[in-house]
């Protein structure tokens, strides 16, 4: 195939053009995000770690109830965190909504949140929240067992994952250590039973041959396909996949460890105000909608998850949020999620 | 006659070694700059993890060095990156052998069908696989999609080089009493084993910075644990230590290349072996030919295809959304493919005609950015256009500079291979004819190179089509391409929905896959 280099060398000069022209046009937009600053202007800018499926649709709500306009920059909440970090006081963005509340904490801790008015935390009841006013927690995903039903019967699920360690187990269940929710529930684990137990249970399930996932989906999915017996997710993902392939075909099952057992815990997802939108009242208009009846309704209807503030029913057949353990824990409380992180890493789990 | 497009022609070491003499650093000072500045954005994600690393201080380097799993990972690594390369290498070559040598009647499919296992991206092709297999996972299946993906880039510039090497010695050495296997090892494989060599180097480096094929199959390298810091602990000094390793990983290997690399004299004779019938044999040769194009493309689309014929939700396609996202991956892939050809030209050009120590470290910093998993490059650029250039932040220019960076190497190689085949006899002809070096370049070298720079430019343009975690972190907001719409939707299990962009990732990508397939080699005389 012969190629003319003049013709080569005009598409050359073509696209160098049109590349300058694009970052021509994107310039005025970039410059006046970043001097809006504090203003209130109608519009500001999110970093959603939530799916674009999932919250378009509010927004779009949001957009014409309130007139203000959101520009969505969606990604992965790990990603858009280690994001944020490396933006720093440059960064577009006035708020941030995250699917877990370990990256909310180690922004906080990074000092790139601006404290929240206390109308908006006192919204949701503590332990679900933030401790410092840092953050404020949006909705709740309680830690389950999913079983193959095929495997296993309901009666034959155990109760606690401390049955996990049994060696009848080996080989059979599944986990995702690097996972940010996982490290949550050891965490709890560590709270609630002492860390002399948790280093046991940990060495335990680290001996026992578990079969190692890298995110929750991919737990999720290994029981559905008949891989794993069981697995320790967040019930959400088994909700999502139902709406997507019929509930009716789904192999894996739910179970609720019962309440107490620190599998039973509850990770929220919450949203920030960026440090650099202190005083932007549309961004904070916005987180809150996000506690507010409305937006709440709508997470209980499109994704089971459990709402935060008073007066919004939780989805049928969860089990009520207070009989589940939360109480006695920081979720974003970044010191201990490192000794976690440690512990794990003792162990070779990650 | 089709000419070479791969081993550097002897006449020309006597001139290289000559004009090395003439200077000072082993090459005009001008070129060396240039190349220097091109190196210089390459470098970018190094200065990057220096700068992290160096935050992170000693205790903590020696602590996260010092784990067990730390270790078990760049095992993992090394040997997954060591076997791929490997049966890459062999099935290419093999591949390449069959395809030149062996005349089928559907020759122009054969090709067409090695290459296509470009255009799909590593991550769907373990998706497609685990949707037949769902337990699959593991060294073994990791290396085996890895090897399906990656087999192309061996075999491409192989049977390009087998073209136009010549066969004469081969003849002879039959004609002596060397079996076919022996003979070809001694003649022709001295002729190819560059472009082999620069395919392999290729394919190691891609397996050392890939993230969603071993995610999906659970094999856990560095990039796993790359991943794990950022996600888990959001310790980006943690992050860049592992990145640091894969770092010097790939330092050893292009370090190998270039060692290996040895100037081949040229092989005196014209002509080229002719292509014989299939015979008993067809159905093998068939077989081997159709590994990589069923493992990469066939299997994984199939699978594809029936999750999607599984959901229960098909939600209605949203047309003028996915014809953006086409347009879109289009225009930034083509923009990265010129870029890119612009940046690597003067590593290139200085690669292919000097030698001396500057030059192989421009050239080996210019292949760091293609170990790296796109996390660390991405990131890295987000530090950079903060830093540097913050109007450009947010905005395509820093998106098409982070392909140039990653995708860079696939460029520089096949460009070196095409300039390097240009005989310098003829543009000093071209000078005492009275052209200017500008003129001379433009007329002689760049001309006859052109196959293989366009080969680099059609490289670069498959890649960043694929390409998802650096663009997630550096596109416009509001802006996506066909991986990251894919991406959005197989995040909520919307099969359905995904569908329409996957099967459209596959045709785009594969339309570069297919004129790389057809460019054939460089002509010797003008």
């Amino acid at each position: 195939m012969r190629i003319p280099l003049s013709l080569a060398a005009l598409v050359a000069g073509v696209t160098v053009f049109a590349l300058a022209g694009c970052a021509e046009t994107a310039e005025p937009k970039q410059s006046s995000s970043a001097s809006a600053e504090a203003v209130a202007d109608g519009a500001f800018t999110l970093y959603s770690g939530r799916d674009e499926a999932l919250i378009q649709p509010l927004i779009d709500k949001f957009e014409k109830d309130s007139g203000i306009s959101v520009d969505v920059r969606y990604g992965k909440t790990a990603e858009l965190g280690a994001l944020l970090l490396e933006e720093g006081e440059a960064t577009p963005a006035q708020v941030f909504l995250a699917q877990d509340a370990g990256a909310l904490g180690a922004l906080a801790n990074a000092g790139l949140f601006a404290t929240l008015p206390k109308e908006t935390t006192t919204a949701v009841p503590a332990g679900f929240t933030s401790t410092d006013d840092a953050w404020v927690g949006v909705t709740g995903r309680a830690r389950v067992i999913a079983y193959d039903s095929k495997a296993l019967t309901a009666t034959e699920v155990p109760s606690s994952v401390d049955a996990f360690t049994d060696a009848s187990w080996a080989g059979k269940f599944g986990i995702a250590p690097s996972n940010a929710s996982f490290q949550a529930f050891v965490t709890a684990y560590r709270v609630l039973n002492g860390e002399a137990a948790a280093d046991d249970w940990v060495s335990a399930i680290a001996a026992n041959d578990p079969v190692i996932f890298d995110n929750n989906r991919g737990v999720l999915a290994g029981v559905n396909d008949g891989v794993i017996e069981a697995g320790l997710i967040n019930h959400y993902y088994w909700f999502a996949q139902a709406a997507e392939t019929g509930e009716a075909n789904m192999r894996a099952q739910l179970y609720y460890p019962e309440a107490g057992d620190a599998g039973s815990i509850v990770n929220v997802t919450g949203a920030g105000l960026l440090a650099g939108a202190a005083g932007d009242a549309d961004a904070l208009e916005f987180i809150n909608y996000l506690v507010g009846k409305d937006a709440q309704q709508y997470f209980v209807d499109e994704t089971y998850e459990y709402p935060l503030i008073a007066g919004i029913e939780a989805p049928a057949g969860l089990p009520a949020l207070d009989s589940l353990v939360n109480s006695k824990l920081d979720l974003a409380d970044l010191d201990t999620l490192a000794d976690t992180q440690d512990l794990l890493a003792k162990h070779g789990l990650i | 006659m089709t000419a070479l497009i791969v081993p550097p022609p002897t006449a020309d070491a006597a001139a290289t070694r000559k004009a090395q003499g003439r200077y000072r650093f082993g090459a005009p000072p001008w070129l060396l700059v240039l190349a220097a500045l091109a190196a210089a954005t390459a470098a970018i994600p190094l200065v990057y993890l220096v700068v992290r690393t160096g935050e992170a201080g000693l205790e903590e380097l020696l602590a996260t060095l010092g784990r067990p799993r730390v270790l078990s990972l760049t095992v993992n690594t090394v040997v997954l990156a060591a076997a791929v390369t490997l049966s890459c290498l062999v099935l290419g070559t093999i591949c390449a052998w069959i395809l030149t040598r062996i005349r089928f009647s559907f020759q122009r499919t054969l090709l067409l069908a090695s290459a296509l296992p470009l255009a799909v991206p590593s991550y769907l092709a373990a998706y497609g696989w685990l949707v037949w297999f769902p337990s699959l996972n593991g060294f073994w299946a990791s290396w085996f999609v890895m090897t399906a993906v990656c087999a192309p880039y061996v075999t491409l510039p192989v049977a390009a080089a087998l073209r136009g090497a010549s066969a004469d010695l081969e003849s002879v050495a039959r004609t002596l009493g060397r079996g076919p296997l022996r003979a070809f090892a001694a003649a022709t494989w001295p002729q190819i084993r560059p472009a082999a060599i620069a395919g392999a180097l290729l394919v190691c480096l891609y397996t050392l910075s890939d993230f969603g094929l071993v995610a999906m199959l659970r094999f856990q390298t560095l990039t796993w644990g790359i991943n794990a810091a950022y996600g888990a602990s959001f310790d980006r000094n943690q992050a860049a230590l592992l990145a640091l390793v894969l770092v010097v990983l790939a330092l050893v290997v292009v370090a190998g290349e270039r060692r290996s690399r040895r100037q081949v004299d040229r092989v005196p004779g014209r002509s080229t072996m002719p292509a014989r019938a299939p015979g008993r044999a067809g159905g093998v040769y068939l077989t081997m030919l159709l590994v990589a194009p069923l493992g990469g493309v066939i299997v994984p689309v199939f699978g594809l295809l029936s999750r999607l014929l599984e959901a229960e939700t098909l939600r209605a396609m949203d047309v003028p959304r996915l014809i953006g996202a086409v347009g879109t991956t289009l225009a930034l892939a083509l923009a990265a493919a010129v870029v890119a050809v612009l940046v690597a030209l003067p590593i290139a050009a200085l690669a292919a005609r000097y030698s001396g120590r500057f030059v192989v470290v421009i050239e080996a910093i210019g292949f760091l950015g293609h170990a790296l998993p796109g996390i660390v490059v991405g990131l890295s650029l987000v530090f950079f256009a903060l830093a540097a250039v913050p109007m450009f932040y947010q905005t395509s220019v820093v998106l098409v500079f982070a392909y140039v960076v990653l995708f860079m190497p696939r460029a520089i190689g096949s460009m070196r291979s095409g300039i390097a085949a240009v005989p310098s006899s003829l543009s000093d002809v071209a000078r005492t004819l009275g052209l200017s070096p500008v003129q001379t370049w433009w007329r002689v070298t760049a001309r006859l190179a052109l196959p293989g720079i366009a080969i680099g430019a059609l490289l670069v343009a498959i890649s960043a089509m694929k390409e998802l975690p650096a663009t997630l972190l550096l596109r416009p907001t509001g802006v996506s391409t066909l991986a990251t719409e894919l991406w959005s939707r197989t995040a909520l299990f919307e099969f359905g929905a995904a569908a329409p962009y996957a099967a459209a990732l596959v045709l785009v990508a594969m339309v570069p896959a297919a004129l790389l397939s057809g460019i054939r080699g460089t002509k010797k005389e003008l």
